[in-house]
């Protein structure tokens, strides 16, 4: 079986990535500077000039670009190309604020593919597979992301975009799907759907699965791992950089390897901006190599991280970082205290309850409150209310020993928290901050 | 002997418990009993129904329900009645977790509906010590 889509560059030497890097980010910074007025002078502000870029160590020496650059630059501020070159554009979701649009040669979207392929081959894909991709499709990168890459491996694809769940199903088990690509909570609503019409984890074909675009825990992985009989890898990347693909997981399942050729991360100190030694947690930080229409320089990425470049058992030698530990836009300061929606996740899962929660944040009379909407299991339901108000105080400790305060539980019937067909909504802030 | 209560989970908010009592009530199914234990989020609604399969189906998926087994004593209607089991399970140190009672047309005045842990130990007592058991079959009649 084929074990990388592309062997000579995922199993590069140390030395290799490098020399590769040291040459693409050199051609790189002077296509920026000769291209985009708005980089060149947050460049000359700083005093630097392509000059002083001679290899990939020097990337510290640029400036950073934030997600307010990016609104400030809408939409063709960053554009390094002429129009004409370009084929296609995406865009994010919006749902922090205005939309980012980010522009696609014909190259840029060859490369996005291709790290795609990386991921399907990695997950066990070849063109003996049946992918069924399940991300939206349109402005949302996911759908053609994977799509793509299930195209350049070989596999035969099912561009059944989100959504339809009743569908979705005919066509896994009608059409044999053996990968599945979605968000990791479609996939979970999928399972729970699949047993509601009485499958058994071994009833479908499916062997792998594709999941990103939010963020999700360790517990929700084995969830869904058992839930669908399947081995669940984890995707990330945004658009701002390209889609999914950026970095994704192999059979070890410890983390993603970044496509380093392509993109080059970092991790600094979020207040500072300081670079960080590997093994570190701070903020990610991405430059993309050898993009042509929307390269982007020292992106940061707001996503909390740490790198590691130990061996891995796949062969693969490109920089692994782990699941993003939250990310400081869905990062809640409440009394004080930073929370990450997937803590709770993690809280809920270890304690038998299902992944379906909503969180309420409000202020009353100057203090913080924290709400959590739990779904109750059947078999969880009692017709004693001292037996269920004991499992909400011992929920609410669980959660006040893993997060530092404690929030209200309430417990609500079955099915009564939205399902999302993309990526969920968990969190719901009331507070009048700005 | 014991007899089979049915539980629901109905959330504190307008309409719910409205919803789950009209879809009982779109058939022939009597509510023979009914109480309500509540916190500031939920109530559990418990009842003695003529066919509980029947009610289970009727409120469906998305209304959550059980089976709980407890122990309905048959009563005379006068003073002292309900005193005089409680004493017999007080005596006994059979914590009760929670009771409601009712009253009948039939031969006995009323019923007292107990929630124990130990449903077997607590009847083979109530025996014992001369009190009338309901069946399912009365009490839900």
């Amino acid at each position: 079986m084929q074990q990388y889509f592309q062997p000579e560059i995922e199993t590069a030497s140390r030395d290799e990535i490098v020399r590769i890097q040291n040459v693409k980010i050199v051609k790189q910074v002077r296509h920026v500077y000769d291209n985009v007025a708005y980089y060149r002078k947050l460049m000359d502000d700083k005093g630097i000039t392509p000059e002083d870029i001679k290899s990939i160590d020097d990337i510290q020496k640029l400036p950073f670009l934030k997600k307010d650059d990016l609104r400030e630059c809408y939409p063709y501020g960053l554009l390094a190309t002429d129009l004409s070159n370009c084929v296609r554009i995406h865009s994010t979701s919006g749902t922090t604020g205005k939309r980012v649009v980010a522009f696609y040669t014909q190259h840029d979207i060859d490369l996005w593919e291709e790290c795609c392929a990386r991921a399907i081959v990695a997950a066990g894909g070849s063109k003996e597979d049946v992918v069924q991709v399940c991300y939206g499709y349109g402005l949302f990168t996911g759908g053609s992301g994977l799509h793509g890459g299930s195209h350049k491996v070989g596999c035969l694809t099912l561009p059944m975009s989100s959504g339809n769940t009743d569908r979705q199903i005919q066509f896994m088990m009608d059409l044999n799907s053996t990968i599945l690509c979605c968000t990791p909570s479609y996939a979970a609503f999928i399972a729970e759907s699949l047993k509601e019409r009485g499958y058994g984890p071994g009833d479908n074909k499916l062997k792998a699965g594709i999941f990103g675009a939010e963020p999700w825990t360790e517990e929700m992985r084995t969830q869904i791992q058992d839930g669908l009989g399947i081995k669940a890898y984890d995707i990330y990347g945004l658009t701002e950089t390209s889609g999914p693909g950026v970095a994704f997981e192999c059979s070890e399942q410890t983390g993603m390897h970044i496509n380093e050729d392509h993109f080059y991360a970092e991790i600094i100190d979020p207040e500072t901006g300081e670079v960080l030694p590997e093994g570190e947690k701070g903020e990610l930080v991405f430059t993309a190599l050898d993009k042509e229409a929307f390269p982007l320089l020292r992106y940061r990425t707001r996503d909390i991280c740490i790198l590691t470049r130990g061996k891995c058992s796949c062969g693969r030698t490109h920089v692994k970082m782990c699941k993003p530990m939250g990310r400081s836009d869905d990062m809640l300061i409440i009394r004080g205290v930073n929370v990450f929606p997937s803590q709770i996740e993690t809280v809920l899962l270890n304690e038998g309850y299902t992944p379906n929660y909503m969180i309420y944040v409000d202020r009353k009379n100057n203090t913080d409150t924290l709400d959590i909407d739990v779904e109750l299991s059947p078999d969880q339901f009692s017709d004693n209310i001292a037996d269920m108000q004991d499992m909400e105080k011992k929920l609410a400790a669980s959660m006040r020993t893993m997060l530092g305060i404690g929030p209200k539980i309430h417990l609500v019937p079955p099915k009564t928290i939205q399902r999302s067909e993309g990526k969920a909504v968990r969190v719901i802030d009331n507070r009048k901050l700005h | 002997m014991a007899v089979k209560q049915l539980s629901i989970f109905i959330e504190n908010k307008h309409g719910r418990l409205s919803e789950a009592i009209k879809r009982i009530s779109e058939s022939d199914v009597n509510i023979r009993a009914l109480s309500i234990g509540d916190s500031s989020d939920y109530g559990i609604v418990r009842m003695i129904v003529s066919d509980l399969d029947k009610a289970r189906k009727l409120l469906g998926e998305d209304i959550l329900s059980k089976v709980t087994s407890v122990v309905a004593v048959k009563m005379d209607d006068k003073g002292g009645a309900l005193y005089r089991i409680l004493r017999v399970l007080e005596e006994a140190e059979i914590n009760l977790k929670y009771t409601y009672a009712f009253t009948s047309n039939k031969q006995f005045g009323a019923y007292v509906v107990l929630r124990v842990d130990d449903v077997e130990a607590t009847e083979k007592l109530l025996n014992e010590k001369g009190f009338m058991l309901a069946s399912d079959e009365e009490i839900s009649s």
